[in-house]
């Protein structure tokens, strides 16, 4: 064989495996982001689809929040404007989630049959709230 | 202020096209006068930027609220440092900082490139000043004009996100920036030398240094980003694989990749297609990772909001796209490579290998990036993948990237003989040996660890080897001392002893890196006098005992302290503070208003085994009853070492002096004289 063919074999195995990794990872990793409207359908098309790793994006409901702080949980309620869920977590939230108004969060964790969510972990992002703010102000 | 800074834009934004127009109309070929016009254009544009940067600044600092920008991030409370660093706190002011930047750099690669390459100068300035263009083009016409003016005049201004208020982010952005403008320079040479048709390693060697200062920004940026994550971010860690983080990271692997395989072009003349595909490659890398971090289409933590200035750089991503791949396309005849490759075992495979395995982190870097977009987009459902695909696939491929690193360096140019591979890796190969036999012994039963370690042991006596080897045949050649030896090899053999320093930095960052795979963590909610215990990775057992909260007001902000005492194996170890802050502006009516969320100060030491991470998380009722996270966080010092190494090691190669091409080509044959007396024969 000549060099330049067996490198040939030796860059095909590397891409190959870059690309099999990839899949594999995907396969193995990769979790549903729904809206609590998508989720609400995929639970009445599919009623197994509970106990199932996702990750929902939704704001939470303003006043909704309860803190249980000796246990460190929060409770509080998601809404996309049509559809809400109770979510409940274990752990610390970050700054960035609070009782201000219009927050929006990514919670990861798992629909229960008791209709809540189990988060593992919340993501609140911030910054939208305020410099929406701010264009109205800019705007006005 | 504004009226000038408005003048200001629109005179770069003129400039900036006459030189544009002026360098792709090709009519300063012979024409000297003409081409000095294109010249004089870069510096005009860049002058044209200084007056608009000054202007804003001094708006900032002067106060003036009417300024939509000046009200948005700063306020009058607000330390004078970071007064300075709100010039790029928002998305209109870092537009401009860009800009104002990236005219500096076309400026500085106009005036210090050597004139035997001026038959690519008017081409490079095309370039440059069409990119500046476009940033001033999107300042004007898109809505992100810094100079905006509000209809009233605020009393005080919103205040500077606190996350912001934070050492490292006054360096870590502009770091980061400087890394991505200055790949436009490499990127201008490039289309110069397609469209002067001059594609011998001309403009490889004019261009070659701005890559490794672009390279050299973009590490440093890198790696103060990891470093802001971890002590103001509060989760525990310094990477998470977020969009912004990988943004940041994928032209730094494409660029790494160019830098391997550019040595391949300089000496065999093989890889020009690949190297100009790589410089391309990497400039609309760091045009997407803007594109990112600005658009909002991808959920991250850092990103600016949501706005159309995204789509500004899509469009501008698919434009250099089609134009530079067309313009490689035309040219591709010209660009065979003058040998074909010998062997498998041999310096030239090894880096083939090496780029192949850089350009597939990067694929599946970008791939794990957009995944929920193109999940959407095909099956009609967004799928997200996180930190665990990131880490599947790149710890195969970080590995096997590790390993190059061994081999890559030791192995001959061409196609090595048996003899020259015993007698490069026995002791390597030892060394590693040892070390991965030494941590299993010890107890280290995890395996992406264990071979991380044992390679990074293998790697490290591949390096120790060259300059072993190299100071050696010094000393027997010139009777040198060792410190004087080792000083001159490296003196004279800047580029490769640099290099190898450059890996021994990368080397401590994976050390590092695996490290965090044994971090602890715990939480807990004490009253005051509790104490929870915590048992390291390192063995020793921390008891935290809650000392109480005390509150006060500091600058611009109210201040909850929770003090922890540390007690190590028993044995009292000090006090460790943790803050949650609340910072606040006043108002008319001079009272004091809450701003922003409140932010959390994490408590850290920092440890050469291992780091104590401590976090308030608030306190339960308005009591002195605390939660808190406690981390042992193993070798995470060790990445800030890595990256100071790293930086030397850059610094080394690119230093200047020795810089004429008779001197280098002079010390690459002292450095082969070195070579040849250590091997006792073989040229290959």
């Amino acid at each position: 064989m000549k060099p330049g063919t067996k490198f040939l074999v030796g860059a095909v195995l590397i891409v190959a495996s870059v690309g099999f990794l990839i899949a594999q990872g995907v396969k193995e990793t990769g979790v549903y982001f729904l809206t609590p409207t998508e989720l609400a359908a995929k639970t009445t098309a599919d009623p197994t689809f509970y106990d199932v790793g996702l990750k929902l994006g939704a704001k939470v409901v303003p006043g909704s929040i309860k803190r249980v702080s000796a246990v460190q949980q929060v409770d509080f309620v998601v809404s996309d404007g049509a559809k809400q869920y109770p979510v409940t977590y274990r752990g610390i939230v970050p700054d960035t989630f609070t009782d201000a108004n219009d927050i929006e969060v990514i919670v990861e964790g798992r629909l229960g049959r008791d209709g809540v969510f189990h988060a593992t972990e919340v993501f609140a992002k911030c910054g939208s709230r305020y410099e929406a703010e701010l264009d109205k102000a800019a705007k006005a | 202020m504004t009226l000038l800074g408005n003048f200001a834009l629109w005179a770069a934004l003129l400039f900036g096209i006459w030189g544009a127009v002026l360098a792709f109309s090709n009519r300063w070929h012979g024409r000297p006068d003409v081409a000095l016009s294109v010249t004089r254009s870069v510096y005009a544009v860049f002058a044209a930027l200084v007056v608009a940067s000054v202007a804003l600044w001094k708006g900032i600092i002067a106060h003036d609220f009417n300024i939509e920008y000046v009200w948005a991030y700063t306020s009058r409370n607000l330390p004078a440092g970071y007064l300075f660093s709100a010039f790029w706190a928002g998305q209109k002011g870092s537009l401009l900082f860009w800009a104002v930047v990236l005219s500096l750099f076309a400026a500085l690669a106009q005036a210090m490139t050597p004139r035997r390459y001026a038959a690519l100068m008017p081409y490079v300035a095309g370039v440059t000043s069409s990119v500046t263009v476009f940033f001033v083009a999107v300042m004007l016409f898109s809505g992100a004009n810094p100079f905006e003016r509000l209809p009233f005049t605020p009393a005080d201004g919103r205040g500077l996100n606190p996350q912001l208020q934070n050492p490292g982010m006054m360096i870590h952005p502009p770091m980061l920036y400087l890394g991505y403008i200055s790949i436009t320079i490499p990127f201008a040479f490039a289309m110069a030398a397609l469209l002067s048709r001059k594609l011998d390693t001309g403009w490889i060697h004019a261009m070659r240094r701005w890559m490794l200062v672009s390279w050299l920004f973009l590490s440093i940026g890198i790696t103060l980003g990891m470093w802001w994550a971890y002590v103001e971010l509060g989760w525990g860690g310094y990477w998470a694989w977020d969009p912004v983080e990988n943004a940041s990271l994928l032209p730094w692997l494409t660029m790494t990749a160019f830098l391997h395989s550019v040595m391949i072009q300089e000496k065999r003349g093989m890889l020009k297609r690949w190297n100009l595909s790589l410089v391309v490659g990497t400039f609309l890398l760091s045009i997407f990772g803007t594109f990112i971090t600005r658009s909002g289409v991808i959920a991250s933590v850092h990103s600016f909001t949501q706005s159309n200035v995204g789509y500004y750089f899509l469009a501008f991503l698919f434009l250099i796209a089609v134009v530079s791949y067309t313009l490689l396309y035309t040219r591709w005849p010209l660009l065979e490579a003058d040998v074909e490759l010998e062997s498998m075992v041999s310096r030239e495979a090894a880096f083939l290998f090496n780029n192949l395995l850089f350009v597939g982190i990067a694929f599946s870097v970008l791939w794990g990036t957009l995944f929920p977009i193109l999940s959407e987009a095909v099956r009609g459902t967004k799928i997200t993948v996180g930190p665990p695909f990131f880490n599947k696939v790149n710890i195969p491929l970080g590995l096997l990237l590790l390993v190059l690193t061994g081999i890559g360096p030791l192995i001959a140019w061409r196609k090595a003989s048996v003899q020259n591979l015993q007698r490069q890796f026995a002791f390597p190969v030892g060394v590693g040996a040892v070390v991965a036999a030494l941590l299993a012994a010890l107890g280290v039963r995890e395996l992406a660890p264990l071979m991380t370690w044992g390679l990074a042991g293998f790697v490290s006596g591949t390096i120790t080897q060259e300059f072993w080897r190299g100071t050696r045949a010094r000393i027997r050649m010139h009777g040198e001392t060792i410190a004087v030896a080792l000083a001159h090899l490296v003196g004279r053999n800047r580029r490769r002893y640099g290099g190898y320093i450059v890996h021994l930095g990368m080397l401590v960052y994976f050390v590092a890196f695996a490290g965090m795979a044994f971090k602890v963590q715990r939480e807990a909610t004490l009253k005051p006098g509790e104490s929870v215990e915590l048992k390291s990775p390192f063995g020793h057992t921390y008891t935290f005992t809650h000392v109480g909260i005390s509150q006060f007001k500091q600058f611009n902000r109210y201040v909850s302290a929770a003090t922890i005492e540390v007690a190590r194996d028993g044995v009292p170890d000090g006090r460790i503070v943790s803050e949650k802050r609340q910072h606040f502006t006043v108002n008319e009516l001079g009272t004091e208003e809450a701003s922003f969320e409140p932010s959390t100060e994490v408590g850290i030491r920092s440890g050469l085994q291992e780091d104590i991470y401590i976090v308030f998380a608030g306190a339960v009722n308005g009591t002195e009853e605390a939660v808190y996270r406690f981390n042992i966080n193993p070798l995470v010092w060790w990445v800030w070492a890595g990256g100071f190494i790293l930086a030397f090691g850059g610094l080394i190669t690119m230093w200047p002096g020795g810089g004429t091409m008779a001197a280098s080509r002079r010390n690459a044959q002292a450095g082969y004289g070195v070579e040849l007396a250590t091997a006792g024969v073989e040229p290959q």
